[in-house]
């Protein structure tokens, strides 16, 4: 029998908010045992990360945890500041989500790493620094003694995330709570640093919690599961078994929202409706008044594109590959040289003018839900702004009724009109976005990472609600996606970028299953490694 | 979760700078200082302008002026000033009964030297000897009160620190108005076109704050000449400087978010795109501006009226009474802390406005 290194039982964590109180987790109870992973599942809002910052004493100022929260014998929940420092940092330790923003840009990487090293282990600056280079080693960080003088904003996400990973463990840690560490990364990335993790577990023996809502992530590294909903652990258990024979309702509906299904692709003789040939993008970079000249960065690069009506063409890539320019200059959102034709006409170089009567038929959904939509906006307002533009004459009467259409189109109750974006979840905010695209009747709509920032099971949502729009309307819609998966559902072609080229393309089961290129089969490894 | 007709983000704001208590105590207060203002000095009995040259530098009381210690030697002043002798005086009914004479018949019109002072009113002669060399005048006393003492030409300090609240107030207002008017057009313009257009602009800016502000008031009131509207325009003009930097920050960053990306994909117009996404989305900050831009004006005000160029006699700001009253600060305070309470209290308020609205509007609290 192993013992136990940390158990929270009956946590219970509220937030005092304007609305009142919030119950954030209702009493769950956790156990790690000395050297096992565990995961945490869940959607977002179910308390899972709330629940581990309340163990770690890193709450918000208006939240309180009741509970216990036991580690090596001793209440963490009952500790004081400085006694919890002790432990903090020096026996648990946390990696955060965000790369970018969890290191601090002020301070070159080895000063960051030294910093805990000498403060719990009491090192003189030698030693310490003498530490540190070992743990930038054991991250696999090539050249660590030139980067310890390297700030943040030179390294890479998937760097930035070694280098956090080798903090949080330079002062050998007995626990390590992982925070989503993979979300921001790129799956080819995302591969590279759970396989980093899982190695360094199995060689020092620390206990692990990771906290995720991918479940493709826990069955790579998780012994044990936990399922948490609305605050509550609704399943635990071994994670073959959980996987195998899950109990819990919810459980099961996690593990199918995995999107299924493919698209047929157009009809024969199908018209092309969107085409660019050798699209080429750059950007200048620097250069200012009195600047040195401008460095030209090539983010598209000879790129050719024909979209028929009804066909979705995927376009999948790691981020920087130039598949988000790629659409911009489609839509001539962006400046570009190459051939551009929509619905037969030619539309090289149009300017904002002269394309604003195209706009109509051409439209976009963005990744972020939340950026997406103007804040001081009702949800009314933000959906027949476009109509305003393109059918003035229409009276305000006649934009109401379209507005419930659309609504109604894109499964939200038409009497939230009035309301603010911030008062909808996440997926409601893309179904608003949805509407404010197709209340335009356009022909083509491209779609930017539209299921991105959202949870597994909205998305499969999403998803299906562009499938049943696309049939409507015989919509011709351009996905951009890292995530395959989605990709494999939504598209019935799919082209691969890789640094604003043009690695591959074909149908879905040509590229992914039979892919030619290296760097194609690098992709599709690390996101169907389950 | 809420009512059916939507929460903005103002409203969320409103409610939570109402649960700041030190921002609605100053709304309050502010208020108040204005209404006082307003309306107040109807209400003094006094003009702005009189002067009583009997009380020159009384200090602030809740009594009635004349006091009765002090009568016996105004009496005695008048009549001296009137070449005549006092035989007696003696109050009844409210009405003071002072007997003169003198060597020759006095003529009725010595009543007037009673009219003069500021301690009497409706003089009239009672009764006069037969050779006309005695006579009893009656006049009756004359109640002032200066519940805030008078300043150094015997004028009500009431009435002229609430006259003064007006000026400072409406400079204030006025000219923080004129700043982020311009400020908000001329930096969201900028920072919306961009390019070689923001470049050029925001040079122009660069030349303005290089000019001496001092030294741009002078020349305007050279050329002009001495008007109070010109400060205005002097305070505007430059205050605008700053607002267009912070607008043409908040635009740069504005304009890069997707909802102004899917306007433009909607192929909503520069101005649509303008005055319906990117304006609405800085108010907050410029609000803020405003709060904390106000105090600054009433303070820049008082400089300029300080040197000579802003608010001129018998008008009067704020800024102008602290700096009369820091010339008598020995003897009569009042003259320095009365004004100088209004204007810190005034300013205090308007700056825990700021930072109560600060706190509602700042979209990181969410």
């Amino acid at each position: 029998m192993k013992k136990p290194v940390l158990s929270l039982k009956n946590i219970k964590v509220n937030f005092d908010t304007m609305d009142g109180k919030v119950e954030a987790v209702k009493g769950a109870n956790i156990q790690v045992n000395a050297g096992e992973t565990i995961a945490i599942v869940g959607e977002s809002g179910s308390g899972k990360s709330q629940m581990m910052m309340a163990a770690m004493g890193l709450l918000a100022a208006n939240g309180k945890a009741t509970g216990e929260c036991e580690f090596e014998g001793r209440n963490l929940l009952a500790m004081g500041k400085a006694e919890l420092n002790t432990i903090r940092g020096r026996k648990i330790s946390m990696i955060f989500q965000e790369p970018m923003t969890s290191l601090d840009p002020l301070y070159t990487i080895g000063n960051q790493l030294m910093e805990p090293i000498k403060h719990h282990l009491k090192f003189d600056a030698a030693a310490a620094r003498k530490r540190a280079i070992e743990m930038l080693e054991l991250v696999k960080i090539k050249e660590p003694e030139r980067r310890m003088r390297s700030y943040p904003h030179e390294m890479s996400g998937g760097q930035r995330q070694r280098v956090m990973i080798a903090m949080a463990l330079a002062n050998n840690p007995e626990l390590l709570i992982a925070d989503e560490p993979t979300t921001a990364l790129d799956v080819t990335i995302q591969a590279e640093i759970l396989e980093l993790m899982a190695d360094l577990q199995h060689r020092l023996g620390m206990a692990m919690i990771f906290i995720t809502h991918d479940l493709g992530i826990v069955k790579r590294i998780a012994k044990r599961v936990y399922v948490m909903r609305k605050g509550e652990v609704v399943e635990e258990g071994d994670t073959k078994a959980i996987f195998a024979n899950p109990k819990h309702e919810y459980t099961k509906a996690l593990l199918e929202a995995e999107p299924t299904g493919r698209k047929a692709p157009p009809v024969a003789g199908a018209p092309v409706i969107l085409s660019g040939e050798d699209i080429q993008v750059t950007f200048k970079i620097g250069g200012g008044f009195l600047g040195s000249p401008p460095i030209e960065l090539k983010a598209v690069d000879h790129v050719s594109v024909s979209l028929k009506q009804g066909q979705t063409i995927g376009i999948v890539g790691e981020s920087g590959s130039g598949k988000s320019t790629l659409a911009r200059a489609l839509l001539r959102l962006l400046p570009s040289r190459g051939a551009l034709n929509f619905n037969g006409q030619a539309i090289t170089g149009f300017d904002k003018q002269t394309m604003r009567p195209l706009r109509k038929q051409l439209q976009v959904v963005f990744q972020d839900p939340f950026g997406s939509l103007s804040p001081r906006m009702t949800a009314g307002q933000i959906i027949t702004e476009g109509l305003i533009v393109h059918e003035p004459a229409m009276s305000a009467a006649a934009r109401d009724a379209r507005a419930v259409q659309a609504l109604e189109e894109v499964q939200i109750d038409p009497a939230l009109r009035n309301r603010y974006p911030h008062e909808f979840s996440g997926g409601q905010r893309q179904r608003l976005a949805i509407a404010r695209a197709i209340i335009l009747k356009p022909k083509v709509v491209v779609l930017d990472e539209p299921t991105s920032a959202l949870d597994r099971q909205v998305q499969k949502q999403i998803v299906d609600l562009l499938r049943d729009l696309q049939k409507a309307y015989n919509l011709s819609y351009l996905f951009i996606s890292h995530d395959l998966a989605v990709v494999r559902a939504m598209a019935d072609h799919i082209m691969v970028m890789k640094d604003g080229k043009l690695v591959e393309q074909g149908t879905p089961d040509e590229v992914m299953l039979k892919p030619k290129q290296d760097y194609t089969r690098r992709l599709m490894a690390a996101a169907f490694a389950s | 979760m809420i009512e059916n007709a939507g929460r903005s983000l103002w409203l969320d704001a409103w409610i939570r700078l109402k649960a700041n208590r030190a921002a609605i105590v100053s709304a309050v207060w502010l208020a108040f200082i204005g209404l006082i203002c307003l309306i107040g000095p109807s209400f003094t009995n006094h003009e702005f302008t009189t002067q009583y040259s009997s009380y020159v530098r009384v200090p602030p009381s809740f009594d009635a002026y004349p006091k009765a210690d002090k009568l016996d030697q105004e009496i005695k002043e008048i009549v001296a000033r009137a070449h005549l002798t006092l035989k007696e005086w003696k109050e009844k009914d409210g009405r003071f009964f002072v007997t003169v004479t003198a060597p020759k018949p006095i003529d009725d019109r010595v009543t007037r030297y009673l009219d003069r002072s500021d301690s009497f009113k409706d003089g009239k002669v009672e009764t006069k000897s037969a050779d006309g060399m005695e006579m009893t005048m009656s006049a009756a006393v004359q109640k002032l009160y200066f519940y805030f003492g008078t300043d150094t030409s015997g004028r009500d300090l009431l009435t002229r620190t609430l006259m003064a609240g007006r000026v400072s107030l409406m400079v204030g207002l006025l000219a923080g108005f004129v700043a982020v008017f311009i400020g908000v057009i001329y930096g969201a313009t900028s920072g919306f076109i961009g390019g070689k257009t923001d470049e050029i602009m925001m040079r122009i800016v660069d030349i303005l704050y290089a000019l001496p502000f001092t030294f741009f008031v002078i020349m305007l009131v050279v050329f002009f000449g001495r008007n109070f509207m010109l400060m205005f325009i002097a305070i505007g003009a430059v205050l605008w400087l700053d607002m267009s930097r912070i607008v043409r920050g908040q635009t740069l960053s504005l304009k890069r978010q997707e909802f102004v990306q899917a306007a433009e994909a909607l192929g909503v117009s520069n101005m649509g795109i303008l005055f319906r996404h990117i304006i609405p989305n800085m108010l907050g900050p410029i609000i803020i501006y405003v709060t904390l831009l106000v105090p600054q004006v009433i303070i820049l005000e008082s400089f300029l009226s300080y040197l000579g160029l802003g608010v001129q006699e018998p008008s009067s700001s704020w800024g102008v009474q602290i700096s009369q009253g820091s010339r008598n600060m020995e003897g009569a305070a009042w003259l320095l802390i009365i004004p100088s309470f209004f204007l810190t209290s005034t300013l205090f308020a308007l700056n825990f406005i700021g930072d109560g609205l600060r706190d509602a509007l700042d979209p990181k609290d969410r």
